[in-house]
C-alpha cells in the first residue's frame, strides 16, 4: 500500500494503482474517454490530466502509477490536485482540441443524451471554439449488420480497437495513419467476426459507433429501464431491458462481476425485434388439420376433453429452454396431480439428472472462478458459441498468464490457443487412464478445471462420458477443499432450474426423446422448439413464437417471453436470478404460470395458488435455495462426483459435436428476429469464405 | 347645498356632459375591429397554430431529434423516428401534436435546432370535433406550406434577438 494526497485528502491505495484509480478512491471525479477499467491503458485522450506536485506539467492520471510519484523532500506522500486552476485550464484545452474535429450534429446523433463527450463538454468544456477552419471529414466504414459508423465523430480513443483485440479476441479493428488523419477501420471493409461485436458501440464514448438495428428509433430519455436477466444461453448475463410503452426498445448489459462483467453477446442484445415478430397473441385450436383462432375457454375445453379420457401413463410433458422456474414448478404440480410421471426438461437428450446430487450438473467452479484455474480441459464443448461469456473469462485467464488449455471435441477457433487432444471418447478414455501426455499438466496443476459441455452429454453414452470425466476430475485432484474443478456447461437457460426442480422422468416415466416418438397420446409442450414431435399425439403447445413447436401443435396457448413476466432463472453455475417484466405480452397472451393455473382449474385439479407471490411462497417452501436470489447455493460436489465416477459404462466411438449449430438461431425468439437471420447468413458466408 | 343639487338636476348637467363625451367619441376613429373581416396586429413572436416547415428545395426540415418532444411541458408531442427508406437519413415516421393538450408555450420552437416546428401566426383553427385537433405529420406539413411566407418573415424579424 502507498499513501497519496488527493486534493488534500490522504488515502492509502495499492501501489500498483494509477493516479486515476487513487483519485476515484479519494472521491475525486476525473473525466476520461480512452480509459476503461477492463481494457489496457492507452493514455491518448488526455482528458484525465491532473497536477502532480513537483511535476513541470499536468500528467495523464490514467497512465501514471502511484508508485511512479516521488515523495516530497521530507518524505511526505506525493500530492496530486484534480481541482486546481491548472487542471481546469488543461481540461478546457483538451476539450477544445477534441471538439475541433467533432461535428456539432448531436440532434441527429444516436448517442445524444447518453454521450460521454456531450456530458463532459458541458461539465469541463468552454462555451465556444476558436477554430474557424474546416473540420476533418472521414468516410464511414462498413462494420457489419450490428454496428453503424459515423467516423466524423470519432475522437480516436481506441476503446473499440482494444476491446476487439483484448476481450473479444478477434482483432478485426485497427487504426490507420496518424495524427489528424488517423482512422479506425476494419482494414478490408468486412463485417466484424466476433459474437461480442456490439459491445464496441457501448464502449464508444461518442456517436462514432452506434447500434445499427435500432438506429434512430429512440432517445435514451424516453425509455423505462428494467433490470433483468438474459435467457439466450445458460450464462444468465445481467441485462437492463429498456422499453417504451408496450415495446422493448433495446437491451443493455448490466455490470455483474460474477457473471458477465459488463459484456453481453450480440444475440442477447439484438434479439429485440424477435420479441415483436412471429408472436402468438391468441389461443389456437386445430380443426380439420388447420389451426384456427379460438378463445381461452375453447382451448381449455378442447384440452380437458382429451386429457380426461386419457390414461396418465399416456400423457407426457416436455419443457423448453426458455422456461422460468415458476411455470416449470406449476407444470410439475399439475402433472403430479394428474398422476403423470412422463415429464422431461431435457429436449436435447442430455443425460444430466438430479439423482447424483446438485454438484453433478452445475458449473461448480463458477464463472469468476475460471480466473483462478491453472489448467483447463474442455470436453465436448465449443464455449465460444455455447456460452460466449464463459469463453471471455477463459480468454481473460489466458491473457493474465497462459495456463495449459486443451480441448476434446470439435476443432474450433476459441480466440486463444489450446492443445487439441482429439475428437471423441477414445481420447477422453486415453486421458482418464493416464496414457495421454496432457494428464501430467492436469496433475501438476494446483487448481485444474475440467469443463464438460452438452456435446459430450446429449448422446446415448453421455452418462458414461460424464462418469469418465468425473473419474478424471477425481484422479487429477480437481475436487478438493476450496476448489471444485468439475464443471458442466449448459446451453439452455431453463435447464439448471429444471434439474433443481427434478423435472426428469419419474418412476417408469419416459424421457423427452421417447415421448416425441409417439409413446404418449397427449403431450404438453412448454416451449420446447428444438425437438421434432412424431405425428399421432395430441400436442398442447404453450409458448411465445410461431416456431417449430407451434406448427406441430393441436392447441396453442400463447404465453409471455422473458421480458414480459417476472421469472426466476438459474444459470449454469446454479446462480438464482430474477427476470423482471419490462413490457406486457401481446394480445391475449398471458404469463405462463397463470395459464397453467387456469388450465388446472378446467382439468379439475386446481393448483394451490392464486398469485405469483403465493406460487413463490410455495416454491420457496419446497425448494429454499430459489429464495436466495443472486447467490450460488454451494452444492456437495465431492459426493456428487464420487457418485458419478462410480457409474462407469462403456464409451461410444462417435466424436463429440457441439449442440449449437448456429450461434445466432438457437431459440424461437432468435429465429423470429430479422437481425439474427442477417447475422447468421453473414456468419455462414464468412465460414464458407474461410473454407475456400 | 340643497339648492345647488336642485339646479344641477334641473339643468341636466350630467346628461349634457355624458352626451358631449359620446359625441366626442363619435367623431374619433373606431377602436373595435370588424373581426371576421379585419384582424388585429400580431407580433412576429405570436404563438399560434403549429406548422412543420420544409427547406426551399422541398426537403423536410425535421431531423427527428425529439428535443421538442422532450421539452414539451404538456407532453403534447409524440414522435417516432427511423432511418428514411431511400437515403437512410434520420426522419420522423410519426409526428403528432395533441392540440388539446398544447398550452402554446412555444418551448418546442425554442428547442428546435433546425426551425422545423414553429408556432405560426394562425389562430383561426377552431373545429367542431376533438379528433380534428389531434394533428398528425401530414396536417402539420400542410400548415407549413400554407403559412411558410408569414413564418419566414416572422423568423427573419425575430432573428436579431435570438
Amino acid at each position: 500500500m502507498a499513501k497519496i494526497i488527493v486534493d488534500g485528502v490522504e488515502v492509502d491505495v495499492p501501489a500498483e494503482y494509477t493516479l486515476l484509480q487513487a483519485a476515484e478512491m479519494a472521491g475525486a471525479e476525473i473525466p476520461r474517454f480512452c480509459y476503461h477499467e477492463r481494457l489496457s491503458i492507452a493514455g491518448n485522450c488526455r482528458m484525465c490530466l491532473v497536477e502532480v506536485k513537483g511535476a513541470p506539467k499536468p500528467v495523464a492520471s490514467c497512465a501514471w502509477g502511484v508508485r511512479d510519484c516521488r515523495p516530497g523532500p521530507n518524505g511526505e506522500p506525493p500530492e496530486i490536485s484534480t481541482k486546481s486552476p491548472t487542471v481546469k485550464k488543461a481540461r478546457e484545452g483538451v476539450m477544445e482540441f477534441l471538439l475541433i474535429n467533432h461535428p456539432l450534429d448531436c440532434p441527429i446523433c444516436d448517442q445524444g443524451g447518453q454521450c460521454d463527450l456531450q456530458d463532459q463538454a458541458m461539465a469541463y468544456g468552454v462555451d465556444s471554439s476558436r477554430f474557424h477552419e474546416n473540420k476533418r471529414a472521414v468516410t464511414d466504414k462498413y462494420l457489419g449488420p450490428l454496428v453503424r459508423t459515423s467516423m466524423n465523430r470519432c475522437i480516436h480513443c481506441t476503446r473499440c480497437v482494444r476491446f476487439s483485440a483484448e476481450v473479444a479476441g478477434v482483432p478485426d479493428l485497427g487504426a490507420l495513419w496518424r495524427g489528424e488523419d488517423m482512422e479506425i477501420t476494419s482494414y478490408l471493409e468486412k463485417a466484424l467476426g466476433s459474437e461480442l461485436q456490439a459491445n464496441v458501440a457501448d464502449l464508444c464514448p461518442v456517436g462514432a459507433l452506434t447500434h445499427k438495428p435500432e438506429a434512430y428509433h429512440y432517445r435514451p430519455w424516453e425509455l423505462t429501464k428494467t433490470d433483468s436477466v438474459d435467457v439466450m444461453d445458460a450464462v444468465g448475463s445481467s441485462i437492463r431491458v429498456d422499453s417504451r410503452g408496450r415495446e422493448v426498445m433495446r437491451i443493455l448489459p448490466r455490470v455483474n462481476e460474477a457473471v458477465n462483467e459488463e459484456w453481453i453477446t450480440d444475440k442477447t442484445r439484438q434479439i429485440v425485434d424477435g420479441l415483436r415478430l412471429q408472436r402468438l397473441d391468441r389461443p389456437f385450436v386445430r380443426e380439420n388439420g388447420r389451426l384456427r383462432p379460438a378463445s381461452w375457454q375453447e382451448a381449455f375445453a378442447t384440452i380437458a376433453n382429451r386429457v380426461k379420457g386419457t390414461d396418465p401413463k399416456r400423457i407426457g410433458a416436455i419443457v423448453g429452454d426458455l422456461a422460468a422456474v415458476e411455470e416449470m414448478y406449476a407444470l410439475k404440480l399439475l402433472m403430479e396431480s394428474l398422476g403423470v410421471t412422463n415429464i422431461d426438461a431435457r429436449q436435447d437428450g442430455s443425460v444430466l439428472t438430479p439423482v447424483y446430487g446438485r454438484g453433478s450438473y452445475l458449473f461448480n467452479t463458477t464463472i469468476s472462478g475460471i480466473e483462478d484455474a491453472d489448467a483447463i480441459l474442455i470436453v465436448g464443448s465449443n464455449p465460444r458459441i455455447e456460452a460466449s461469456l464463459v469463453n471471455v473469462r477463459i480468454r481473460k485467464r489466458w491473457r493474465a498468464a497462459p495456463p495449459p488449455i486443451a480441448l476434446i471435441g470439435e476443432h474450433a477457433d476459441l480466440t486463444y490457443p489450446y492443445e487439441y487432444l482429439g475428437a471423441g471418447p477414445e481420447t477422453l478414455s486415453e486421458l482418464a487412464s493416464g496414457r495421454h501426455s496432457f494428464i501430467e499438466k492436469l496433475r501438476g496443476a494446483e487448481r485444474p478445471l475440467i469443463i464438460v459441455g452438452q456435446g459430450a452429454l446429449s448422446r446415448p453414452d453421455g452418462l458414461a462420458v460424464l462418469s469418465t470425466v468425473a473419474q478424471l476430475a477425481r484422479d487429477v485432484g480437481a475436487v478438493k477443499d476450496g476448489w471444485t474443478g468439475f464443471s458442466v456447461l449448459h446451453t439452455a437457460a431453463s435447464r439448471v432450474g429444471a434439474l433443481d426442480l427434478g423435472l426428469v422422468p419419474g418412476e417408469w416415466g419416459l424421457n423427452a426423446q421417447t415421448m416425441v416418438q409417439g409413446e404418449v397420446d397427449v403431450l404438453f409442450n412448454l416451449g420446447a422448439d428444438e425437438i421434432d414431435i412424431a405425428p399421432g399425439a395430441f400436442v398442447i403447445y404453450q409458448g411465445t413464437h410461431g416456431d417449430r413447436g407451434a406448427h406441430r401443435a393441436d392447441v396453442i396457448l400463447p404465453a409471455a417471453t422473458y421480458t414480459e413476466k417476472s421469472g426466476t432463472y438459474v444459470n449454469t453455475e446454479g446462480r438464482v436470478q430474477l427476470a423482471n417484466r419490462a413490457a406486457f405480452a401481446p394480445g391475449e397472451a398471458r404469463e405462463d404460470w397463470a395459464i397453467l393455473r387456469a388450465l388446472s382449474d378446467v382439468l379439475g385439479h386446481r393448483l394451490p395458488f392464486d398469485s405469483l407471490n403465493a406460487l413463490r411462497a410455495k416454491l420457496y417452501a419446497a425448494y429454499p435455495h430459489f429464495a436466495a436470489v443472486e447467490t450460488v447455493q454451494p452444492a456437495d460436489s465431492f459426493a456428487a462426483i464420487q457418485a458419478l465416477a462410480n457409474v462407469g459404462g462403456s464409451l461410444g466411438r462417435e466424436p463429440f459435436v457441439s449442440p449449437v449449430k448456429d450461434f445466432y438461431l438457437t431459440n424461437p425468439i432468435a429465429r423470429a428476429s430479422g437481425v439474427m437471420a442477417e447475422c447468421s447468413a453473414l456468419a455462414r458466408e464468412l465460414k464458407l469464405e474461410a473454407a475456400e | 347645498m340643497q339648492l345647488d343639487r336642485i339646479a344641477q338636476s334641473l339643468l341636466l348637467k350630467e346628461f349634457i356632459s355624458g352626451f358631449i363625451l359620446t359625441v366626442k367619441y363619435f367623431f374619433k376613429p373606431k377602436a373595435t375591429l370588424n373581426y371576421p373581416f379585419e384582424m388585429g396586429h400580431r407580433g412576429p413572436r405570436f404563438r399560434g397554430e403549429h406548422a412543420l416547415r420544409r427547406y426551399p428545395n422541398g426537403e423536410e426540415r425535421c431531423i427527428a431529434c425529439k428535443l421538442c418532444e422532450a421539452i414539451c411541458p404538456a407532453q403534447a408531442i409524440t414522435i417516432e423516428a427511423g432511418p428514411r427508406r431511400n437515403d437512410g437519413t434520420r426522419r420522423t415516421t410519426r409526428y403528432d401534436i395533441d392540440m388539446v393538450k398544447c398550452i402554446y408555450c412555444g418551448m418546442c420552437q425554442e428547442a428546435c435546432p433546425v426551425d422545423a416546428i414553429v408556432e405560426g401566426p394562425n389562430l383561426e383553427f377552431s373545429v367542431e370535433t376533438r379528433e380534428e385537433l389531434y394533428y398528425d405529420k401530414a396536417k402539420l406539413l400542410e400548415n407549413g406550406e400554407r403559412w411558410e411566407r408569414e413564418i419566414a418573415k416572422n423568423l427573419a424579424k425575430n432573428a436579431p434577438y435570438r
